[in-house]
């Protein structure tokens, strides 16, 4: 199981705990973890990435390993400690905004 | 008894204010996802606990909710809205092609038969259609295909359709306000759509009289004269009584003619208030003072209610889609501010009082009469 970490937000919107846990089938990458998280969690889909151009929200950032993971290829192999389980990925919000 | 709900967007949540028909005392909800934006909620006319919400984040993008309790709970329905076809492109603010790109919904509208069924307007400007209760979304791309549309250009709170009516009499007629594109109507479910603007003069365009390009803020309709609309443009307060094919001017002798919301009485359907703002620089009332004009000549002569609204300090706005009214004998009328007060008045806007008072700032105010 990937363990995922999401923004305040986004655990409200799934109704979901601080971290939850899902089955990747296949290698680990950012796109089948997603793929998976939205399996599961219906409500997610759109607001992580972009219903059309299937990218990356430009607020959102995707951390692991303390890697900032954000701009790596959606279909490169996660880090080892990620598809066993051990360290989460990490779906965070940006500090932004303000204005409201 | 009746029951009155009234459902509240703000830029930091829904919530959910009820009362009896009394109307004195006013129970608020917690909020529904706190810190979300909630452009606007409507309950379906002909099953009042079904109530569609639209829920946006500048991280998440857009949501959307419905509720089957009466705003208690929520279930997440579908947020794919997909433009039909090549989207193209419109008309960016300075003159240039943009694409269009989806950004939210600004606006639902439920139909009047069918709780399933229910129209959402968007940014980009588009209109879309639900028949299952939210969970896909269609897009009647006839509006968008106009022949005009590529000339449509945002307005500053960028192109969107935020008024969606459909005639009572003729669930085939639509009517669309579009920022700042101007108005459209429909006469056959959305397959073919007309600008109705004739009698708008818009002095900033370059074309005043243009057929499309117009600011139009909002448009209401009384249900017993589906013909009969009033318009609040960004400047300019107007009315057709022929649906649409040419507009009057009844600013009248409102202080200053800008403004966004108007709204008219449920029983009285040449009543109709606005809230005068200073001017298209500095959104908040003249003078510090809030006022509600009324009008019961359905236009041309106004006159202020002032009493229980601030009468000095006073520098809120109140937004397009934030006043509504009851259906009590006693007509109640709602607006909500972006200070975060929601005023109410029981007696047909001669007094008011501020029902909740330090919301966010509040977007969008919906009435149910239960």
């Amino acid at each position: 199981m990937v363990r995922v970490e999401l923004p305040y937000h986004l655990r409200q919107l799934a109704r979901v705990d601080k971290e939850i846990a899902v089955d990747v089938p296949g290698e680990v990458t950012i796109a089948s973890v997603l793929d998976a998280l939205e399996a599961r969690f219906p409500m997610l889909q759109g607001t992580i990435r972009d219903h059309v151009t299937g990218e990356r929200r430009p607020l959102l950032r995707f951390f692991a390993c303390e890697e900032d993971l954000s701009f790596a290829p959606p279909t490169a192999p996660l880090p080892d400690a990620v598809a066993r389980g051990v360290e989460p990925l990490i779906i965070l919000g940006a500090i932004a905004g303000g204005s409201r | 008894m009746s029951e009155v709900r009234v459902l509240v967007g703000t830029r930091k949540g829904a919530f959910v204010l009820t009362s009896d028909g009394k109307r004195q005392h006013w129970k608020v909800s917690a909020p529904h996802f706190g810190g979300w934006e909630f452009y606007h909620l409507k309950g379906s006319p002909v099953d009042p606990n079904r109530i569609y919400a639209s829920q946006s984040s500048a991280w998440f993008g857009q949501t959307m909710q419905r509720s089957n309790d009466g705003g208690k709970t929520w279930e997440t329905v579908g947020n794919k809205f997909l433009y039909d076809g090549i989207p193209g492109t419109h008309q960016w603010y300075d003159g240039t092609p943009h694409p269009w790109e989806f950004k939210r919904v600004w606006h639902l509208e439920p139909s009047l038969t069918d709780p399933e069924t229910v129209y959402a307007g968007v940014e980009d400007a588009a209109l879309f259609k639900s028949i299952d209760g939210g969970a896909t979304w269609t897009e009647l791309s006839a509006l968008r295909g106009h022949s005009t549309g590529s000339q449509w250009a945002p307005g500053a709170g960028g192109l969107c359709l935020h008024t969606i009516l459909i005639d009572p009499s003729d669930h085939q007629r639509l009517y669309v306000a579009i920022s700042s594109a101007g108005a459209f109507r429909s006469d056959d479910g959305g397959a073919g759509w007309k600008p109705i603007t004739k009698g708008l003069h818009s002095k900033y365009l370059p074309v005043p009289d243009a057929e499309v390009g117009h600011c139009v803020h909002r448009i209401a309709m009384h249900p017993s004269r589906p013909q009969t609309l009033f318009m609040q443009k960004h400047w300019d307060v107007m009315r057709t009584d022929d649906s649409g094919e040419s507009w009057q001017k009844i600013s009248g002798n409102l202080p200053t003619d800008f403004g966004f919301a108007i709204d008219v009485h449920a029983h009285e359907p040449e009543t109709v208030f606005v809230v005068p703002i200073k001017n298209d620089s500095e959104h908040y009332p003249l003078d510090g003072k809030l006022q509600v004009f009324r009008s019961r000549s359905g236009g041309h002569e106004w006159e202020p209610l002032t009493k229980g609204l601030p009468q000095q300090d006073c520098y809120v706005n109140v937004l397009r889609e934030a006043m509504d009214v009851d259906t009590l004998d006693s007509c109640g009328i709602y607006f909500g501010t972006t200070g975060g007060q929601v005023y109410a008045s029981t007696d047909g806007g001669d007094s008011w009082t501020a029902i909740v008072r330090d919301l966010p700032p509040v977007v969008s105010v919906e009435v149910q009469t239960i």
